[in-house]
């Protein structure tokens, strides 16, 4: 067991809602400095996945280590330390409402760093201009689109040129010209920052052009990992199915 | 009948635990209060928008209590000739009971409902575990500045409420009713004691801190959309009202 090479290991997790089983002994080795995208259908347990990864969901069973440390039994402060290395893109954005698109960006650098305004309105700056957004500081959440909403998710996410970022479906709902931008980005990020992203998506084509390593998880489970390569030839029915897209096959919809 | 018991001991047993979670997270906000990063600028904000906001709203129903206090007790009072005691009994029941509890029944209702529907919809739409993913303490960075605000601001109304209860009673009572002016505000120094108003705004700072603890309690554990957040709005103003009235019982058992 290689404890470097690996930057996130979970075995055996399991979580609930009731009586709905989500997780069931979800095993899952992340590489470090590499793009790992998460495929799976939705509803299949994706985003619950990325929030145990970060803390923000307590798994019923199992262990979650984070460059060797299990997360599990930590403390909120405990757990406050290990988030500093890491940037999470929630699905909806999650923007605070009260703030305006710049102050949004500028929050984690205020909170966690010694900068000043000026140069912290220049990492913003930076940072919106990344993800297409410059000059549009001033504005409100509310007065954004869905995917403006989204990129502007991503620059807060990036703002602390974070370690580890988890991407919860960073090109769902732009144009193929922004998402194509955002792919991008994370490529950047990865060879820039030395960053690793761990990358929910539902974009089979450029899953397969900027994952290192894809994991597809279903009914709880990894149920194929590998390179965009391996997943292609894989000769797993449903892994075959979900990625050609196709409505007949093992996948049932209930 | 066996049912009413059960269904009383279930009720009796959810309505402690609440209140066992209410007291958790109150000791999970006072946790922070001596520990780095100090937030003055969302406690100023907090201070502002419980505070001075809630100053009209205030000065109004303080005024009209006032006014009617004055109106019915001259009624009675004239009975035996004792209107001159009219400004006393005004000034004795706004410092001890009603300033305290009109000001926090308002500012639950004012800011009370606000605090919660915004930290319900901040938990709806995963601000929240935003907030926690940045490595802040939500309980840190919501609810205390909320509580401290709430501690602060509600005496310092309370002493607004008092004045214009006083006022209104000597409007009517004075102006209208034609007690002798110097005779009202005797009585007013003879039987008033700063006992009475310090007691209130004791009072004032407890209704403060559970309008506000509340109001964060149970936007803080929201569950499910703009749905779920007008339910815990509701609930956040009933649960405030009825805790105020009945700690206002004990408080005034306590301390008069
Ligand atoms: N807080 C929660 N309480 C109860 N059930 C939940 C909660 N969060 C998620 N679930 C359930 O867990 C399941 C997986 O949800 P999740 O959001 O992880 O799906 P996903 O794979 O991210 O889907 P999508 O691709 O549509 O975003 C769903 O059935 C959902 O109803
Ligand atoms: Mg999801």
């Amino acid at each position: 067991m290689d404890q470097g090479r690996y930057i996130v290991r979970i075995q055996g997790l399991t979580k609930s809602f009731g009586p709905h089983t989500v997780l069931e002994g979800l095993e899952l080795d992340l590489e470090k400095d590499r793009v790992n995208i998460i495929i799976g259908r939705s509803g299949g347990g994706k985003s619950v996945l990325i929030k145990h990864i970060i803390g923000l969901l307590k798994p019923d069973k199992g262990s979650i280590m984070v460059r060797g440390q299990n997360i599990v039994p930590m403390s909120e402060r405990e757990l406050a330390g290990i988030r500093r290395d890491f940037g999470m893109l929630f699905q909806e954005a999650a923007l605070f409402d009260s703030l305006n698109v710049a102050e949004n960006v500028a929050f984690p650098l205020h909170e966690h760093t010694s900068k000043g305004y000026k140069e912290i309105d220049e990492v913003v700056q930076a940072k919106l201009a990344a993800v297409g957004l410059q000059g549009m500081g001033h504005k409100m959440p509310a007065e954004l689109s869905g995917g403006m909403r989204k990129r502007v998710g991503l620059a807060r996410a990036l703002a602390l040129d974070p370690k580890i970022v988890l991407f919860d479906e960073p090109t769902s709902g732009l144009d193929p010209v922004m998402a194509a931008t955002i792919n991008d980005l994370i490529l950047r990020t990865r060879k820039e920052f030395g960053a690793t992203c761990i990358v929910i998506s539902h974009d089979i084509n450029a899953t397969m052009k900027i994952a290192d390593n894809i994991f597809m998880l279903y009914q709880g489970r990894i149920i194929a990992q590998g390179s965009p390569g391996e997943i292609q030839e894989s000769s797993d029915p449903v892994v075959r199915q979900f990625i050609r897209g196709e409505a007949a096959g093992p996948i049932q919809i209930n | 009948m066996k049912n009413i018991f059960g269904w009383l001991g279930h009720k009796t047993l959810g309505i402690l635990q609440e209140l066992g979670s209410i007291m958790l997270l109150f000791l999970h906000a006072l946790s922070w209060i001596l520990r780095p990063p100090f937030r003055m600028r969302l406690l100023f904000r907090q201070m502002e928008f419980i505070g001075v906001n809630s100053l009209f709203v205030v000065v109004l129903t303080s005024l009209f209590t006032g006014m009617v206090l004055a109106l019915q007790t001259y009624y009675a009072f004239r009975m035996f000739g004792a209107e001159t005691l009219v400004g006393a009994t005004v000034a004795l029941s706004m410092t001890r009971e009603l300033g305290p509890v009109i000001t926090g029944l308002m500012v639950t209702g004012r800011a009370g409902s606000a605090i919660c529907a915004e930290i319900g919809t901040m938990r709806v739409t995963e601000q929240v575990d935003a907030l926690t993913v940045m490595a802040i303490n939500p309980v840190q960075y919501l609810v205390l500045p909320r509580i401290v605000a709430g501690f602060i601001m509600l005496p310092l109304l309370t002493i607004v409420s008092d004045v214009m209860g006083i006022l209104g009673g000597y409007l009517v009572g004075v102006q209208l009713l034609d007690i002798h002016g110097g005779m009202f505000m005797n009585k007013i120094y003879e039987y008033v004691e700063l006992a009475d108003v310090y007691n209130g705004l004791v009072k004032a700072s407890v209704f403060g801190v559970i309008l506000t603890l509340v109001g964060c309690y149970k936007g803080f554990y929201t569950r499910g959309g703009a749905e779920g957040v007008g339910r815990s709005t509701t609930q956040a103003v009933v649960m405030s009202c009825v805790l105020i009235l009945i700690s206002d019982y004990f408080l005034t058992a306590l301390m008069f």
